[in-house]
């Protein structure tokens, strides 16, 4: 298997991540979409690794695996404490910084 | 002989349109528990294609790590926020939907054609590397505790950072004193003297030939319905069912078993 197509791949469940954290409201279904770009781009170390003939990527993808856990576990503890406060779980209503 | 297609490209062709309909599931799903199954379709695909790679502890990890634990995650929380909250279609930003789609497209398309172009000649595959110290894992094991041993010293620091994080976020200052079995004791009988309320537990809901369930109330002696046998939250909802109309089968069996008078039993 060539590494364009698992490259190719990978650039477009990027590309579908991004534009669905711009399109969705629920901060939930948000926090998903940047797990998706996370996992996109595992794909593409991956992938580079085995261009390269390096374990070298695989660690990268290790390392932003175990980053993105951390991360999920904060962004939804604040999501869950806004949803607490504002008993909603839409990124508009959570708007008091802006003014 | 060389086989026409290998189990990589088999796998490939079989699950990238899986993953891209996931993905694009996850984004247009309505609800966000079915934004949730999607996205485990895609994670579980994705663990597929590490395992074609050359990349089995990946493999494992991937599945264990994120869909195992960051998915459940999700949908923990799903069930705390609620899991009907569907979105709101309100746009707050006048056009910003097909914009975003619109970016997309032209993002993604950038993408595929710089990477495309981009990588050139034939990969160098994995199997040296993989066989230099004996496998894949003894491989990423000594990538870890030699090279990046202090990336990794690092994580260790960032996760317990995270779970100190979500303990302080989810905690919840007490404001009043936690009520105790005899306070709550104390109340009731109170309560009793007070206003004559039945100390006792509640009725439970009524039995019937055809339903028991907890939302059909119990009849009381005088043929009236019992309003504390059902819960005040299945009344608000409306979804109480009539007594009166579930006694009527029991009735007409009785009347229909019971034998007529005749002239003779006289």
């Amino acid at each position: 298997m060539s590494p364009t197509y698992y490259v190719v791949l990978s650039a477009i469940l990027f590309t579908i991540g991004a534009a669905g954290f711009l399109i969705r409201r629920n901060a939930i279904v948000a926090f998903m979409c940047v797990e998706l770009m996370l996992n996109a781009s595992n794909l593409a170390l991956v992938t580079f690794s085995r261009m390269h003939g390096t374990l070298d990527g695989q660690i990268a993808a290790f390392f932003v695996m175990v980053v993105a856990a951390a991360e999920v576990v904060v962004g939804l503890a604040i999501i869950v404490t806004i949803f607490r406060t504002r008993r909603s779980a839409s990124v508009d209503d959570a708007s008091l910084l802006k003014f | 002989m060389i086989p026409l297609v290998t189990a990589a490209a088999f796998a490939f062709w079989l699950l990238a349109p899986v993953m891209i309909l996931g993905a694009l599931g996850m984004i247009l799903a309505r609800k966000p528990v079915h934004s949730a199954l999607c996205l485990a379709a895609v994670m579980i695909s994705l663990a597929v294609q590490y395992a074609a790679q050359d990349a089995p502890f990946l493999f494992a990890v991937q599945i264990i790590v994120y869909t195992g634990a960051i998915l459940m995650l999700f949908l923990f929380v799903l069930m705390l926020v609620g899991v009907d909250v569907a979105d709101s279609l309100v746009e707050t930003i006048k056009g910003q939907r097909p914009l975003a789609a619109l970016a997309g497209v032209g993002f993604g398309a950038l993408l595929v054609f710089a990477l495309g172009n981009a990588i050139v000649g034939e990969p160098l595959g994995l199997d040296g590397a993989n066989s230099e110290h004996g496998g894949n894992i003894q491989g990423v094991a000594a990538l870890i505790f030699n090279r990046y041993v202090f990336a990794f010293e690092a994580t260790s620091a960032l996760l317990i950072t995270a779970a100190v994080g979500a303990m302080v976020l989810a905690h919840r200052e007490r404001l009043a004193k936690k009520r105790s079995q005899t306070d709550l004791v104390n109340d009731r009988m109170r309560r009793y003297a007070e206003s004559g309320q039945h100390p006792g537990p509640l009725p439970t809901p009524g039995v019937f030939a055809r339903h028991n369930a907890v939302d059909t109330p119990a009849l009381l002696p005088d043929g009236s319905t019992s309003d504390l046998s059902v819960s005040a939250t299945l009344r608000a909802r409306g979804t109480v069912l009539d007594s009166r109309e579930l006694v009527q089968p029991v009735d007409q069996t009785v009347e229909a078993i019971t034998p007529p008078e005749t002239e003779d039993e006289r």
